[in-house]
């Protein structure tokens, strides 16, 4: 299987433990897509670093793009990569994020360790 | 990067700073729960890294051996990349009590449904 047939199964694996395993329903959320907004932007950068400086290559016979030039930084954008990295560690990373922080919810809905609470940011005074 | 053999980890090390901060001024509180979180980041270390030794196995992506550690788990997986799989779901998980922490729990929009109280 390639990169790219594993990146979707995962993909779609991750949402059904979410929405039927572990009933955290994370996808439904805005607290979800807010966080992986975030997360997704320093995941660009953070694979670019790894891709950009061709500390982690890969072979084009696994993605959509090619494969990675022996001795100079892969395409930045186009060729089926962004940030340097190939769009197939979008699907990776979404996976990845998304069962972690359903696990993470799943057991605090379950009362393991629900609290301490986060927040409030400290320039904020608290409510209760 | 090229920190020689610290290369990899020193990307890691990247994500931590750009992260750690928020469980201090915004008080996401995630090192305080530490059971949940090796709740939340141990089972997905296990299909991940099969998915990482069949990759590798394939060819599917390799790394620069002269800027990863060079210590290897089973399966060939470097040790660097069980740090990944560690440290990326830690700053993700602080990311989204960092949100919460900000956008509070007042908001039935905000809600996951493990508010306490």
């Amino acid at each position: 299987m390639t990169y790219t047939a594993i990146g979707v199964m995962a993909v779609a694996i991750a949402v059904l433990l979410d929405l039927f395993a572990f009933k955290t329903r994370m996808v439904t959320r805005l607290i979800f897509w807010a966080s992986y907004a975030i997360i997704v932007f320093f995941q660009l950068v953070t694979n670019g670093l790894f891709t950009g400086t061709q500390i982690v290559k890969y072979d084009g016979a696994a993605i959509i793009g090619g494969t990675s030039p022996a001795d100079s930084a892969p395409a930045f954008i186009g060729d089926g990569r962004i940030a340097f990295a190939p769009v197939e560690d979008l699907l990776f990373g979404f996976s990845l994020i998304l069962l972690s922080l359903s696990l993470w919810v799943f057991w605090g809905r379950r009362g393991v360790e629900r609290t301490p609470t986060s927040g409030p940011p400290i320039w904020r005074k608290r409510h209760r | 990067m090229d920190f020689g053999r610290w290369s990899y980890v020193s990307v890691l090390v990247f994500v931590i700073l750009g992260s750690i901060w928020l469980e201090v001024f915004l008080r996401s509180r995630v090192l305080r729960r530490p059971k949940r979180l090796l709740l939340a980041i141990g089972p997905v270390l296990l299909p991940f890294l099969i998915w990482d030794a069949y990759a590798i196995s394939q060819g599917h992506w390799y790394f620069d051996e002269s800027r990863i550690l060079g210590v290897y788990l089973p399966a060939n997986i470097p040790l660097d990349e069980l740090l990944f799989f560690i440290v990326i779901p830690f700053a993700s998980i602080l990311t989204l009590e960092a949100v919460r922490s900000v956008k509070g729990t007042r908001s039935s929009r905000w809600l996951v449904g493990d508010e306490s109280g």
